[in-house]
């Protein structure tokens, strides 16, 4: 594949590196030879389709009685202007983006290496995190009750979610669809072993959800090996779909069967209570206690993970991100550290399940396949493999969507996620704070060294 | 007792659904074996296809008072496929230029394939939803819905023939461009190493393109079929494009006729399944199937031959 891209590519994008073209012909002659030519055309008309496209998403909703009511509606509008401005501005800016780039550099040039070996430290600073989580120590104290919720079931709950798939996605470049499905394992366990009540059956004791915690992370981990274990040695994008499935089968089951109480879902599941050496404390319908609780869930989760990162297992993950083939020749168990990378997602993942149930009451809908691709999606926007940077992404976009809450339907969403998630990987597939070492494995596979995930073919070649 | 009764009825059904689990699956296959990549947005093509099917067709039958029956009847039905295939093409043509092909030029690793992928799924399932309501559309039946023929027994409808019949002709067609024509021969050709394909003057590009809309044009009209028969609706392609693709891995993935036995072979074990076991379990059959076909043989039925048409 590779022969054919390189030669297309080179002919459009004018050299970046190269002195700029202003410097003999006069500047106007430069801005036209950019802006009129046939691949400026076709630049033109797709930036008019991206921006018609823009005004549909956000435009009115339609009928089905009337299939074309709502792209002429939005088509045929005052509005279109503003898409049809913004459609020019973009193609000006594509047109324009190598020459301004050209001219930008000549002036950088000076001052860029200084300013790259301060921001490409080893380490990021210890003190940008100290800041971040003092902001976030005191951040509860400026909003509302309903966002600071928000902040807990969406923002939160999402984040620790993002990290434990970040493992799976990130560190190990598997990707898995029914993350979510673990999640309600975690939160069904919680209904049936913390609460006499909340579903129809319940275990043989009756739990402070504190202790289903480790039921839940053992629970989700073994879910996860045994769905991980067949898969895991096939094609990696087998596993995609396979969670995609299992995912499914979940919420079909958990929607109809009588055990979870069908689509009702769990009602008046415990909060959490600690009653110990005389403290008793419980967590009630103040969001506060639980954002602390979250918070320094979240905290404690990114050290770990920080330091399993710099591990040995974490090397081992990214040498089979890399290759494979060379990390199995030189003697790194792929199967078995690519099954722990599963089962370590998975136990996150109903963790984080047993934290929400003890919350709040919760139905089938929860854990829907929608809910899966939002953590995707928080982590691919992120930066996949960088744990800071997911746990922002899972700020952003929850904080997006609590934005947006008001203003645009809820299911209208997931357009937009769509959207994002394309963008991201065309224009910036490392995400917003990429981790270094993603960042330069996707630059390397993008010139076709090693794989920058481990979707390769450890046994197809056997099948042949 | 009611298994051996309800045998051959259950065959039929099988059948009905699994030539079109095998329509879509070939979208699946093909896509796969020019790019080794799994078209996850293969299923929201086949739903766009749905929709413009359904909606050229239902404002035919529309300007009917009764029910159109004889030419009117197979008029209408080759309006739908064809307007049903073509939105199926430009929906995997716009697909593979919006998601797929920034990510070829810049050769980037296959997960971001996946990520993209599902971008765009999630784009369409939604966009569609907004512009055409969340919940089923359905159409009058362009024709009388009645009893054709019996085989042993078990009845079959006009529908059902319907589905058969379109979906085995669009089988033989496929299979005759692949293996006869020109543009089936370099497909085969890129399928088994697109390197040297382009050395032996084979335009990649344009062949990878051909792929996705032969696949869009074939699930498109299966979206027809299938939007005809039960509704559509904004989220209709998920369990399709599930199975679909799980049988194409059934058969072998990149196998073009192993992708139309595996559907059939998946539409026969799920009707069957579906009646011994429940039928509200009947799509965590095909589910069980994919996992127990990549445990035991994941090369499927007639194995992975990339490039072969057999």
């Amino acid at each position: 594949m590779s022969t054919t891209a390189t030669s297309e590519t080179s002919s459009v994008v004018p050299d970046p590196g190269g002195p700029a073209p202003g410097a003999q012909a006069g500047l106007g002659q430069v801005v036209t030879g950019a802006l009129v030519s046939v691949a400026s055309a076709r630049r033109l008309g797709a930036c008019v389709l991206f921006g018609l496209t823009l005004a549909v998403m956000t435009g009115p909703n339609g009928k089905a009685a009337e299939p074309f009511g709502a792209i002429r509606h939005a088509i045929v509008d005052a509005r279109i202007v503003y898409f049809l401005i913004i459609a020019l501005v973009l193609w000006l800016l594509i047109s324009l983006w190598p020459l301004a780039h050209a001219l930008v550099s000549i002036v950088t040039r000076a001052v860029r290496g200084p300013v790259t070996s301060v921001t490409e430290q080893k380490y990021a600073p210890i003190g940008l995190n100290v800041v971040l989580l003092i902001v976030a120590i005191f951040v509860p104290y400026f909003f509302s009750n309903a966002s600071v919720t928000w902040m807990v079931d969406g923002i939160g709950i999402y984040a620790l979610l993002a990290l434990g798939l970040n493992v799976v996605i990130g560190y190990a470049g598997m990707l898995d669809l029914g993350y979510i499905a673990f999640f309600a394992i975690g939160a069904y366990a919680t209904a049936y072993f913390a609460s006499d009540k909340a579903l129809p059956v319940h275990g043989p004791f009756i739990l402070n959800p504190f202790f289903v915690f480790p039921i839940a992370f053992v629970l989700a981990a073994v879910a996860g090996i045994v769905l991980g274990a067949p898969t895991l040695r096939l094609r990696g994008d087998y596993l995609a779909i396979v969670t995609l499935g299992f995912g499914e089968i979940i919420q079909l089951i958990a929607n109809n069967s009588h055990w979870t109480n069908g689509p009702r879902g769990a009602f008046g599941v415990p909060h959490l209570s600690i009653h110990l050496l005389g403290i008793n404390y419980s967590w009630k319908l103040d969001p506060k206690p639980y954002y602390y609780l979250l918070l320094a869930i979240i905290v404690l989760v990114m050290i770990a993970f920080g330091r399993l990162e710099r591990s040995r297992i974490g090397r081992a993950w990214a040498a089979i991100r890399e290759d494979e083939i060379a990390a199995e020749a030189t003697g790194v168990p792929t199967l078995r550290l690519k099954l722990l990378a599963f089962a370590i997602g998975a136990s996150v993942s109903g963790f984080a399940g047993v934290l929400f149930a003890s919350k709040q009451f919760f139905n089938p809908q929860i854990f829907s396949l929608q809910a899966s691709f939002l953590v995707v999606t928080i982590v691919i926007f992120g930066g996949m493999g960088n744990r800071l940077g997911v746990v922002v992404g899972s700020v952003i976009l929850q904080g997006l969507a609590f934005y947006l809450r008001d203003r645009v339907p809820a299911t209208d969403r997931y357009i937009y996620f769509g959207a994002v998630v394309i963008g991201m990987m065309i224009f910036r597939p490392q995400g917003v704070i990429p981790s270094r070492r993603r960042k330069r494995e996707i630059n390397l596979a993008e010139h076709g060294v090693g794989h920058a995930d481990s979707l390769g073919a450890s046994t197809r070649e056997a099948g042949r | 007792m009611g298994f051996v009764h309800q045998f051959w009825q259950l065959t039929i059904d099988g059948l009905m659904s699994g030539s079109l689990y095998a329509v879509i699956a070939l979208g699946y296959t093909l896509v796969y074996g020019v790019l080794q990549l799994i078209n996850f947005a293969h299923s929201e093509v086949f739903m766009l296809g749905a929709f413009g099917g359904l909606f050229a067709a239902r404002g035919l039958v529309n300007d009917f008072s009764a029910t159109p029956h004889g030419l009117a009847s197979v008029g209408i039905v080759l309006v739908g496929l064809a307007v049903g295939s073509l939105c199926g093409a430009a929906a995997a043509f716009t697909l593979e230029r919006v998601a797929y092909r920034p990510l070829r030029k810049r050769n980037a690793p296959r997960l971001a394939y996946l990520i993209s992928a599902i971008g765009a799924s999630l784009f369409a399932v939604n966009m569609a939803g907004k512009l055409w309501e969340r919940q089923n559309v359905t159409m009058e039946l362009p024709f009388t819905n009645g009893t054709v023929f019996h085989v042993f027994g078990a009845v079959v409808n006009t529908k059902t023939l319907v589905i058969i019949l379109v979906a085995a002709l669009m089988l033989v067609l496929l299979d005759t461009l692949v293996t006869r024509t020109r543009l089936g021969q370099s497909i085969r050709a890129v399928a088994q190493d697109a390197d040297t394909a382009i050395l032996m003057g084979v335009n990649v590009e344009r062949v990878i393109v051909l792929t996705f809309i032969i696949g869009g044009l074939l699930a498109g009209a299966g979206g027809f079929l299938y939007a005809m028969t039960f509704s559509a609706s904004n989220n209709m392609g998920f369990i399709p494009g599930v199975k679909a693709f799980t049988a194409a891995v059934l058969g072998g993935i990149g196998n073009v006729r192993g992708a139309m036995l595996g559907g059939i072979v998946l539409g026969l074990v799920e009707s069957y399944g579906g009646y011994v076991f429940q039928a509200s379990y009947k799509d965590v059959i095909a589910f069980l199937v994919l996992v127990l076909i990549l445990m035991v043989k994941p090369t499927g039925l007639l194995g992975e031959r990339l490039g072969r048409a057999a």
